[in-house]
């Protein structure tokens, strides 16, 4: 995955290409904190904070210029048990707390956490708004379909239909696609993958910091205690690897042996046996396309639930990010007019003298 | 033929016609004649929410009212002393504000029969002899004005438009107004449009050249400049006041100012005016709401900019719970609220000073900010850099209270010099400050109580802050009761010692001898100031006090209520800091208020000082 965004060890992660490099070696021990971690046993948390601790030293960028900035949820005390600045914020704001943190300081690297609840109910508005903006921060979306630390409600993933505390009949909600989601908020970069899979973790995480503006990845998690198991068609080996579409870039779109993706009539996309097909129609993944509809026809091929569940990187797409361009209007404004001078400015307007 | 030109020492003039009609404009060149001529002046700007209400109706009327004078004024003046009416519905919207004996200029081209019929008026006032109280001088203004243009190469309804560069003309020369500035303006804003430039031009000298020449106006009048302290001088409204004080704030504390704003009448001249001024490193960010604007500047200050938002009533309400966030993380942060008449949606541009009570207290548990409130459009300026140096000193929010009739109203400003302005230069922590090289993030200055600002990118301070009760010390997660305890009253601790470094309230009490004390707050200052000079002239012992910080309040305020019989405060709201000072002094205040979305007249406040010194008698 790394190398076909084209990341290079040696230059570093274009994302992080305003950040100091770093030449201590750290370890992910590093990057612990002396706090205890507190999540239900089992949690998929702790598989994602483990991934990530072990991913920051790739970074290879100061550990003080690390931020970790989260809302509210189960997901959102990560920062805690990170040594790394950070900030666990209100309910959904975080994506805007970061946004403001980024556009003033490019030189940090600044990761959002965030949950199904945290990020796309009450946090909707500054996930979308973010990702259009090109902020170069990192969002981790961890879905488990449920909210965990309010005990048990339904989700704005959760499936129709679903029974919870609050939805004794069932809920009525149609859920987000949060890739389908992101892709329409005109993210330029957006992936999937799940806590139980740590390589692959990783590799998403690398790419993601290798995008320079908004990364949007969403992180398959498992609630043990009020969603068990919501993705274990994805984990149990005997079916997986039927249902898990493992995209990357530039390789045919393969589910399995013998059943690829091939395009339909309309532009979307969908499962049709090869044999039946014919290899050369398969779609050959290309994560680098301008125009998002591929991308999001990928992201369709969610329903029906669980039959073939694309993982990976959907969309990179580079374009200038936020903080560069505001950054790059000051410079300007700098440059053309001259540094302000505040005593000018206050005798700016029509003056008069009194003796 | 040379007229007679009469003295006075003050003059009210109000313009007011439809949206369309330019009297915001009008009546702002008229001011900056007024202000570069040296008199000293105070501006009044009322126009409707609507951004064209239908044409010639009641609900379009815009008006600009300007009080100037040869002495030190406070406000924009009671009642008009000339009424210029550019149709019938801004005679009839204005008429009952204009005393018996004052001039009305009506502009008798707009007086048709279906325009006085569309705002209920029967017959013509100007025929009727309803008027008759009045000096009406009926000028055709919109003919005028495009006979004048006949050979300009201008559409008819662009000749029309020049009409209020003709009553502009008219009024420079009635009242002796230099014009180099207004032609000037004219010239740098046409400049792309030749034709129109020279049009408006011409506009503003026939209306000029007809006060000269017509008989209708024997008399032209002169008020002398007034003897202001000396220095250099210009007019300044308080939304502009504000945003220079918050480039001076972010120059003199050696932040970078980060404005995370949305859209919100009155106070979004802040956000356009500090967009301007990228050059001193200013990063102007319009977000998604006015939670992205507060969460935005929030994240900033994290980052050691002077992080700032800006707002009015209803945006304050959706920012507060991370002002909360805000107390809890102990990070300097400025939110202005530019107070409007509400609740709700309220009177977007209508005046009031309701949010007190907001600011005070409109936040979940024990979360106490400092709030801060100007007291007249250049005083926005001083009270940026307090803000500033409060919440940097004392790493805290801090809730600046203007209102929409100091962020549009102005008056002259006497420019400060750089070099007196404060030093509020900021130390980040650098270091660790605790045992084995440890950072404790919490660890309180025992001057201020205040915590380390230790932002991203200083090694080996890494920590973590957020909303949860953060650990004395530490800042790590504490669910610990006596913990919890001790946190509540160091905040509250920290916000109660700021009163120790900001000036005790001054008390104006020229005789020493008053048993009645006028206290406001915020933007009343000056009808306050105005009605206590009436009734001080009219031989009545009173003194005035006015605050400008209002939490905490000035540590002398409780020995002030308490030095006098009885103490008046006016308001526009019901009561909020008069349920205040009940509630802290025991003292029982009387309160007056009035919520009609504009200020207080000098006179009306006068008649109730008046009525309090009676009754202490």
């Amino acid at each position: 995955m790394p190398s076909e965004n084209g990341f290079n060890p040696e230059e570093g992660f274009r994302g992080l290409k305003l950040v100091p490099r770093s030449d201590t070696a750290y370890k992910m021990k590093d990057f612990k904190s002396d706090q205890e971690v507190r999540w239900c046993p089992g949690c998929g948390d702790y598989a994602v904070l483990a991934a990530f601790q072990g991913f920051l030293p790739e970074l290879g960028v100061p550990r003080e210029n690390i931020v970790i900035i989260s809302g509210i949820g189960c997901s959102s005390r990560f920062p805690y048990y990170l040594s790394t600045y950070g900030m666990h914020s209100i309910h959904g704001r975080a994506p805007a707390i970061a946004t403001g943190l980024a556009a003033s300081r490019p030189d940090l690297s600044v990761w959002v956490v965030t949950g199904d609840g945290d990020g796309l109910s009450i946090g909707g508005n500054h996930l979308i708004h973010a990702l259009r903006r090109n902020v170069n921060i990192n969002v981790l979306l961890f879905n488990n379909r449920i909210y965990g630390l309010t005990k048990g409600q339904y989700s704005p993933t959760s499936e129709p239909g679903k029974v919870t505390k609050s939805s004794p009949m069932g809920s009525l909600d149609s859920p987000f696609n949060p890739v389908s989601l992101a892709l329409g908020a005109e993210a330029g970069f957006v992936a999937r993958t799940v806590d139980s899979d740590r390589k692959h973790l990783t590799g998403v995480l690398r790419a993601a910091a290798d995008h320079q503006g908004a990364s949007f990845v969403e992180i398959y998690q498992n609630c043990p205690i009020f969603n068990d198991d919501a993705f274990e068609p994805l984990k149990d080996p005997a079916e997986r690897d039927m249902r898990v579409l493992r995209m990357e870039h530039g390789e045919p779109l393969r589910l399995g042996g013998d059943r690829g993706i091939v395009q339909g009539e309309y532009g979307e996309l969908t499962v049709a046996d090869v044999a039946e097909a014919g290899e050369d129609r398969l779609v050959r993944h290309d994560a680098h396309r301008a125009d998002p509809g591929y991308a999001f026809a990928l992201s369709r091929l969610d329903y029906p639930a669980f039959d073939h569940v694309p993982i990976g990187v959907f969309r990179s797409v580079e374009r200038p990010s936020y903080d560069e361009l505001m950054a790059e209007q000051v410079t300007e404004a700098e440059t053309v007019q001259g540094r302000g001078d505040l005593a000018a400015l206050l005798a700016s307007g029509d003056t008069w003298t009194v003796d | 033929m040379t007229k007679e030109v009469q003295q006075l020492d003050r003059v009210i003039i109000r313009f007011a016609g439809d949206s369309g009609d330019g009297m915001q404009l009008t009546g702002d060149r008229f001011t900056q004649e007024t202000a570069s001529f040296g008199n000293d002046l105070s501006t009044l700007p009322n126009f409707p929410a609507e951004i064209r209400a239908p044409a010639g109706t009641l609900p379009g009327v815009s008006s600009f009212q300007l009080h100037f004078a040869d002495h030190d004024i406070m406000t924009p003046g009671d009642a008009p002393n000339v009424l210029v009416a550019m149709n019938p519905a801004a005679l009839k919207a204005n008429v009952d504000d204009v005393p018996n004996g004052a001039m009305i200029i009506v502009n008798t081209d707009e007086f048709g029969k279906r325009s006085l019929s569309k705002v209920g008026y029967a017959a013509n006032p100007l025929e009727d002899g309803s008027l008759a109280e009045f000096k009406v001088s009926a000028v055709p203004l919109t003919s005028m004005t495009v006979k004048a243009l006949e050979d300009f190469e201008i559409s008819k309804k662009d000749a029309e438009r020049a009409k209020n560069m003709f009553a502009l003309g008219l009024l420079s020369w009635m009242y002796n107004r230099p014009t180099e500035g207004t032609l000037g303006f004219l010239k740098a804003k046409f400049a792309n449009k030749p034709e129109i430039m020279a049009a408006n031009l011409a506009a503003f000298q026939a209306g000029w050249n007809f006060g000269e020449t017509t008989e209708d106006f024997a008399v032209s009048y002169e008020v002398k400049p007034a003897a202001l302290p000396p220095g250099s001088y210009r007019n300044i409204t308080g939304n502009l006041a504000l945003s220079y004080g918050l480039i001076a704030g972010s120059e003199l504390s050696g932040l970078p100012l980060f404005l995370g704003s949305y859209p919100i009448t009155p106070a979004s001249d802040i956000l356009h005016e500090l967009s301007k001024h990228k050059r001193f490193g200013v990063r102007t960010f319009q977000a998604e709401d006015e939670i992205a604007g507060v969460g935005a500047a929030l994240g900033a200050a994290f980052g050691g900019s002077l992080g700032v938002t800006t707002t009015s009533g209803p945006g304050m309400v959706l920012k507060a719970e991370t002002i909360g966030l805000a107390v809890m993380t102990e990070l300097p942060l400025l939110i202005i609220d530019v107070q409007r008449g509400g609740p709700s949606t309220g009177l977007p541009t209508k005046t009031e000073q309701a949010d007190l009570l907001m600011a005070l207290f409109g936040r979940n548990g024990e979360s106490p900010v400092p709030v801060l409130a100007p007291r007249s459009p250049a005083d926005c300026f001083d009270m940026a850099i307090e803000a500033t140096r409060i919440a940097t000193e004392y790493r805290t929010p801090v809730i600046v209270l203007s209102d929409g009739y100091l962020a549009n109203g102005s008056e002259p400003w006497r420019l400060p010099e750089v070099s007196e302005l404060p030093d509020i230069s900021v130390d980040f922590a650098a270091g660790p400050n605790g045992e084995d090289g440890a950072f404790l993030p919490y660890l309180r200055d025992p001057e201020t109580l205040a915590r380390p600002w230790a932002v991203p990118g200083t090694a080996g301070l890494e920590h973590r802050i957020g909303g949860i009760e953060k650990s004395d010390g530490t800042g790590n997660i504490s669910y610990s009761p006596a913990n919890h305890d001790l946190m509540v009253r160091s905040r509250q601790g920290k916000i109660d010692g700021i009163a120790r470094g900001i000036a005790p309230l001054e008390v104006d009490d020229p005789g020493g001898d008053a048993d009645v004390l006028v206290l406001g707050w915020g933007g009343t200052y000056g009808s306050i100031g105005a009605a206590v000079r009436r009734v001080r002239r009219a031989g009545g012992r009173v003194a005035q006090a006015h605050l400008r910080h209002l939490n905490p309040f000035p540590e002398n305020l409780g020995e002030v209520l308490r030095g006098y019989d009885r103490v008046l405060v006016p308001e526009i709201n019901l009561g909020q800091l008069a349920l205040l000072l009940r509630g802290r002094f025991l003292v029982d205040v009387i309160s007056y208020t009035k919520v009609r979305g504009l200020p207080f007249k000098a006179e009306e406040l006068a008649a109730v000082v008046q009525e309090v010194i009676d009754r202490a008698e």
